[in-house]
């Protein structure tokens, strides 16, 4: 048996929102909300272009990414078609109004992912 | 909960006929709710499903019968569907629910139904004369008659072909290839008159004429005559003469086949008759695809229109109930290879209307366009037809061309300055063109597939996105797009094009609600104008949301989770996950001490990037979301709202303080202007210039507003854009005073902030009301105009700067910081 690990409550997050769960390792992991007080947690990356899902808009069981709108399922983390992609979701409870995330997912579920980058560091080192 | 998981038994769907529409919309069902019928499907041919479109390709030899196959035998038994082809249904039971069926031996089958769509397209029209069941006298309908015609070209020599319609022309064009003498009999003065006017169909005509094929037109048929053996031998028209033929083939006109629906005691008027959602209104168990339904009195026999209904039949038989179809508008494409033609809309014109006409009958090239007021309404071409897309878009936007009418005639390639010049047709498309009407794909949709999925080929891109997989007269531009993708785009009805799949209304209509019912929140507008979606998707609500505070400042609540993350955050995202902080700078004046505190910000929140914008501010990039309030704070400048939809910045050159050329103080009216209509939502991005002199260093003819210094005062130009398509501004006005400047323009944007559609920037909102629509209200009509500047006013006063008034902004600053689980 895993430990559940209080993450916040349910008012801490949006209705219609997100928060973002910062990990020691790996991405952090987006909680969401929807407007029937439903809890959903995934990968805060979208499959298509690394983009934090976190920062979308929420709708219906969906989000929808803030880089290039692709539109991810809350539920199971599908990108919908015709795009393809998944994120890896986490499993979530929501306890008297508390919100927990399972301890060993937060540890190292999906921390191999990494996030896009951008800015100078994209920039060919010159060697002259 | 599902409640259909915990049926046992499943609904049975019947559908009786097994062509096009029919089969699409039993695959549109698959994809909504795969498992909720036992579906059995009666085909009266023995074939499976199969392009009927492209039988003419089949008769000239281009194509072959197995290459128009759509779903092959595989396909219905990988879902599950129970064939019955070659069955003819004899008898419907309405009251036991029975679907009886005879096949070509006699035999009987009967199958049960809960729900019944009737698909059962149409017939070809007999013309009644004598002699029309000879040997050799056919219909050209289906793959039995285009196999008869196949034969009897390798036995006979003379055919005549009754009817000039597009399928007569099509049927004489390949008994033509196939090594047959062939006359196409005409009633009227001209071919194709129902598509064509007499001008092109003339050239058509001539053109095929050089063809070897030939003609009797205003000639009307009295009989045919057959010989010993029972088949036909001559035509005989009502002036007496006679014309030999081995074949006839009537071409003369199809009708819906409501034989059945007539015998089931079906409402049938000219098609048996549906509502919006396809069902038959007699009985609410049956419904009607295709070419045997009569939509609002029409009975469609293009392929378009016969798939949206097919997307909407499925949307209701998988008990989704929001899908409505509200009628097509078409056009017509002829498939004679060699012959390029097309025509939509009203292309007859008459009293009332406007053409355009560019007639070149040597060089084989002929295009008339027909205007009402100011918006295109038909088009008819001939010899050049890369444009009808375009055309057609127009007509189906409804758009005034008022704009663009002096090059309307020469096509899309010909508007717009930069990025388009010397590339292929396919390339000159936005990615919401739509490539192949049929199937409504656009060259995004392909371009996309293209690339995600590794497509090299055409049947690849057929299969992946249907694009040129039914007409296939895209299949040009289709190779391009593959061409330049791989190598180095729903016929919507005009005017209604609804917001988004989550509403049927347009943004219009929207408007005019919000405004008339003074709605206040975005769920009160979900509410009364009934939402499909419980909260609305990505694309409706902001515009919504924006409606609301446009329409009633101040009293509408704002709802950030309705706005796109950059004006929630008040940063703009980049692609890392990252923010960027442009603060405002006035007209683009700064002082040391901005400059001191923005470099000591760059130092110390170790921003990797700063830049200089193309607004005359200063960008700085790769703020993390946590250091946002701490950046806002440390700079002390007020917002840039470089990320909203809003007053960006307002470009200037120094003007008349120190340049010695100019007239102006040109950086003291971008000031005023500035500061007078800053933290101003709009439809989209603003952007204003100022130039102190006519040589215009502040690039003012490419902007929302532009304002030019002149010696007597200043020049107001506006709908300038430099973006994808650089759009040149209208002159608008010349005003006298600054004051005047700040009045004009306010009233200005007060209107385009009422009236623009959201994501309409001034250019495309201009376009769509007209100039003069404009002129009329800013100019012409003085208590109008200080009314609008006078509420655009009243709507800034004491708005918020959401840097620094987070509160009163209604930022939630709980964003900015991650949750810990220490």
């Amino acid at each position: 048996m895993t430990a559940w690990k209080e993450i916040c409550r349910v008012e801490d997050i949006p209705v219609l929102g997100s928060r973002r769960v910062a990990r020691d390792q790996g991405i952090d992991v987006a909680v969401f909300r929807n407007d029937a007080d439903e809890v959903f947690a995934l990968l805060d990356r979208c499959p298509h272009k690394g983009g934090p899902l976190s920062q979308g808009i929420v709708f219906g069981t969906s989000v929808a990414c803030p880089l290039h709108n692709w539109t991810i399922g809350l539920c199971d983390g599908q990108a919908q078609a015709p795009d393809e992609g998944c994120t890896p979701r986490f499993e979530v409870k929501v306890d008297s109004g508390m919100v927990f995330l399972k301890a060993d997912e937060l540890l190292t579920h999906a921390t191999d992912l990494t996030r896009s980058v951008a800015g100078p560091v994209l920039r060919k080192t010159n060697t002259a | 909960m599902d409640m259909r998981v915990n049926n046992k038994e499943k609904m049975k769907l019947v559908m009786v006929g097994n062509g096009m529409a029919g089969v699409r919309a039993i695959e549109e069902l698959l994809k909504l709710a795969p498992d909720l019928y036992d579906i059995t499907v009666f085909g009266a041919e023995p074939h499976p499903n199969y392009n009927r479109i492209l039988l003419s390709p089949v008769l000239a030899g281009e194509q072959t019968l197995d290459e128009i196959v759509l779903n092959d035998w595989a396909w219905y038994t990988d879902n599950g569907i129970k064939l019955h082809a070659g069955w003819k249904v004899t008898e419907v039971d309405r009251v036991q629910r029975t679907v009886s069926a005879e096949n070509a031996q006699g035999e009987k089958v009967t199958a049960p139904y809960d729900r019944l769509v009737m698909a059962t397209g149409s017939n070809p029209f007999i013309l009644p004369l004598p002699g029309k069941d000879l040997q050799g006298v056919l219909a050209y309908r289906d793959i039995a008659d285009t196999q008869a015609m196949i034969d009897a070209a390798k036995k006979y020599k003379h055919a005549v072909v009754i009817g000039g319609g597009l399928l007569g022309l099509e049927a004489a064009n390949g008994l033509m290839k196939r090594g047959m003498q062939v006359t196409v009999v005409h009633v009227s003065e001209w071919l194709m008159e129902r598509q064509l006017d007499k001008v092109a169909a003339q050239m058509l005509q001539a053109s095929l004429e050089a063809r070897g094929m030939q003609f009797r037109m205003s000639a009307q048929t009295a009989a045919l005559v057959g010989n010993d053996s029972g088949r036909v031998s001559q035509v005989e028209f009502k002036d007496g003469t006679q014309l030999n033929a081995d074949l006839v083939v009537m071409a003369v006109g199809i009708r819906p086949n409501t034989a059945l629906a007539e015998k089931m005691g079906l409402h049938v008027n000219r098609g048996i008759v549906v509502s919006d959602t396809l069902q038959t209104v007699t009985d609410p168990r049956i419904w009607a695809v295709g070419e045997c339904a009569a939509h609002r009195g029409i009975a469609y026999g293009l392929v378009a229109p016969l798939f949206e209904q097919g997307k909407v039949l499925a949307n209701h038989l998988a008990e989704f109930g929001i899908g409505r179809y509200t009628g097509s508008l078409t056009s017509t494409k002829l498939k004679v290879t060699g012959i390029d033609l097309f025509s939509a809309g009203d292309f007859m014109g008459g009293d009332g209307f406007e053409e355009i006409v560019m007639s070149d009958p040597a060089g084989g090239v002929y295009k008339k366009l027909v205007l009402k007021g100011d918006q295109l309404v038909g088009a008819c071409l001939y010899g050049d037809t890369v444009d009808g897309s375009w055309y057609f878009k127009l007509l189906r936007d409804g758009r005034s061309v008022a704009d663009i009418r002096d090059k309307l005639m020469f096509g899309e390639s010909n508007i717009g300055d930069v990025g388009h010049q010397g590339q292929s047709r396919a390339a000159a498309m936005a990615d919401t063109d739509e490539v192949c009407g049929c199937n409504g794909v656009t060259k995004g949709a392909i371009c996309k597939a293209i690339k995600d999925k590794g497509l090299f080929t055409l049947d690849e891109v057929r299969k992946q996105t249907k694009a040129s997989a039914s007409c296939g007269s895209c299949t040009g531009l289709v190779e391009q797009i593959l061409m330049f993708t791989a190598g180095g785009d729903y016929s919507a009805t005009p005017k209604l094009k609804p917001m988004c799949g989550c509403t049927e209304h347009g943004h219009q209509a929207v408007r005019d609600t919000i405004r008339e019912q003074k709605l206040l929140t975005v769920g009160g507008v979900f509410k009364l104008m009934n939402w499909r979606t419980p909260n609305g998707c990505a694309s409706c609500r902001p515009a919504v949301n924006y409606y609301l505070i446009s329409t009633w400042p101040k009293e509408a609540q704002d709802d950030p989770q309705s706005r796109f993350i950059n004006e929630r955050s008040h940063a703009n995202i980049q692609k890392d996950g990252t923010y960027s902080v442009i603060p405002r700078m006035w007209a683009g004046e700064t002082t040391a001490a901005e400059l001191r505190r923005i470099a000591d910000v760059v130092d110390k929140y170790k921003i990797p990037t700063v830049k200089v914008t193309g607004g005359q501010r200063i960008d700085l990039l790769g703020v993390k979301k946590e250091d946002l309030m701490g950046v806002w704070k440390d700079i002390g400048m007020p917002c840039g709202h470089a990320y909203a939809k809003a007053l960006r910045t307002v470009k200037t050159c120094v003007g008349s303080e120190w340049c010695r050329m100019g007239t102006q103080d040109s950086t003291q009216m971008g000031k005023d202007l500035e500061k007078a209509m800053w933290r101003m939502y709009a439809p989209h991005k603003v952007k204003f210039a100022v130039s102190g002199c006519p040589r215009n260093c502040a690039e003012a003819g490419i902007k929302d507003v532009g304002i030019i210094g002149v010696d007597s005062g200043w020049e107001m130009y506006v709908g300038g854009n430099g973006g994808i398509k650089t759009e040149v501004a209208h002159f608008f006005t010349k005003l006298k005073t600054a004051e005047e400047v700040l009045e004009y323009t306010g009233a200005f944007m007060q209107l385009y902030r009422e009236e623009g559609w959201y994501l309409e920037r001034t250019v495309h909102y201009i376009n769509r009301v007209g100039l003069d629509y404009v002129k009329k209200k800013i100019l012409e009509d003085e208590p109008l105009r200080q009314a609008l500047w006078a509420k655009l006013q009243a709507a800034l006063e004491g708005e918020p700067d959401p840097w620094f008034d987070l509160q009163d902004a209604k930022v939630d600053t709980r964003q900015f910081e991650p949750l810990t689980t220490a």
